[in-house]
């Protein structure tokens, strides 16, 4: 049916070990990992400076930079970790969600400290998951849902641009089939 | 008989493992990096180790230092190293000298100086036992990668 297409995730972790760790747990599943260590160089690499959207692309950003004038960022899922110097995870949620650009890239959350009103917080403002480190194999395999949701959710808002006219029906989720060309990795 | 030296070699791998699990040195994450080691990325567990070790002696350098200062009143700083060395430690399964931290972080809590003196100390030793042991982990696997053994993935 569809072509092999690559997930592709932004992990961002300000410790070494733990990007060297999530990368690894990412590849084994398959995905393209792009890993940063601060929350500032993710928005950096997804396009976002400062408040406004539509600022230029930052050219001192290298190839890796998956922005391009006729995709947007070819980023399918967004892993971050809590605590971080600067911009915590959390900030970095409320960001992407407030995007209307990226607001709907599920986004998770990781952490090594297990705090229920912590965890609560971040899964009531839109995050997908909350995995405590250290992070597993078992973890990582969680993530596929959210990623596959992602084409229907994408191939649902396009038909409902299309079919404007006669917006009483109601649109079954089966009626959209996959297109994987627009998860499109550059 | 090529590959009986690579065999014993392999049990010495399992005795040491097996060793170092029952003390509670190493913890079931050491075997998740194990297992994330194949053919496209060979050398993944001694690649994260060494940066373990690098970032580990920088932080109990700093530790060291900050907690000799005549006058010690910053414990935010050192919480935060702390911090690291726990998340790091945890990370690779390092799960004696994560426990060691946990205790460490009380004391640093308290603003109790001597305590966590004493607790650098342990911490010190335990994080010097499990670096050689490692050292000797790596070493005998080479050894058992030269004597034919395969590679990867690491069994237990």
């Amino acid at each position: 049916m569809a072509t092999q297409t690559q997930f592709h995730v932004l992990a961002v972790d300000d410790s070494l070990i733990d990007r060297k760790l999530i990368e690894r747990l990412l590849k084994t599943s398959s995905y393209q990992v792009t890993a940063v260590d601060s929350g500032s160089k993710a928005l950096e690499f997804l396009g976002l400076n400062g408040e406004n959207e539509d600022e230029e692309r930052n050219s001192s950003v290298e190839s890796v930079s998956a922005a391009d004038e006729d995709h947007q960022v070819g980023v399918n899922l967004i892993i971050t970790d809590y605590c971080m110097p600067g911009m915590t995870g959390y900030d970095l949620l409320r960001k992407i969600k407030q995007s209307s650009s990226f607001k709907d890239i599920p986004v998770v959350i990781m952490s090594s400290e297990n705090i229920p009103s912590r965890i609560n917080r971040c899964l009531e403002d839109g995050a997908e998951e909350f995995f405590l480190k250290p992070v597993k194999l078992s973890d990582v395999n969680k993530l596929r849902p959210h990623l596959m949701k992602g084409i229907t959710t994408k191939n649902e808002m396009q038909s409902n641009t299309n079919k404007r006219k006669g917006s009483e029906e109601i649109q079954s989720p089966d009626r959209t089939r996959p297109r994987y060309n627009e998860l499109e990795v550059v | 008989m090529l590959g009986s030296g690579a065999d014993r070699l392999r049990a010495d791998v399992n005795r040491l493992l097996a060793f170092l699990f029952h003390q509670g040195i190493l913890d079931e994450q050491f075997l998740q990096l194990q297992q994330l080691q194949d053919e496209s990325s060979p050398n993944f567990v001694s690649q994260v180790v060494n940066i373990y070790f690098q970032e580990s002696e920088k932080l109990l350098r700093n530790l060291r230092s900050l907690l000799m200062e005549r006058k010690l009143s910053d414990y935010k700083n050192i919480g935060i190293h702390i911090n690291q060395l726990m998340g790091s430690s945890s990370s690779i399964g390092a799960k004696r000298v994560r426990n060691v931290c946990v205790a460490f972080r009380a004391a640093s809590d308290q603003n109790n100086r001597t305590g966590c003196l004493r607790v650098l100390e342990v911490l010190e030793h335990d994080y010097c036992f499990l670096k050689n042991k490692l050292h000797e982990l790596f070493q005998i696997e080479q050894q058992r990668i030269l004597a034919g053994g395969v590679g990867y993935p690491m069994q237990n």
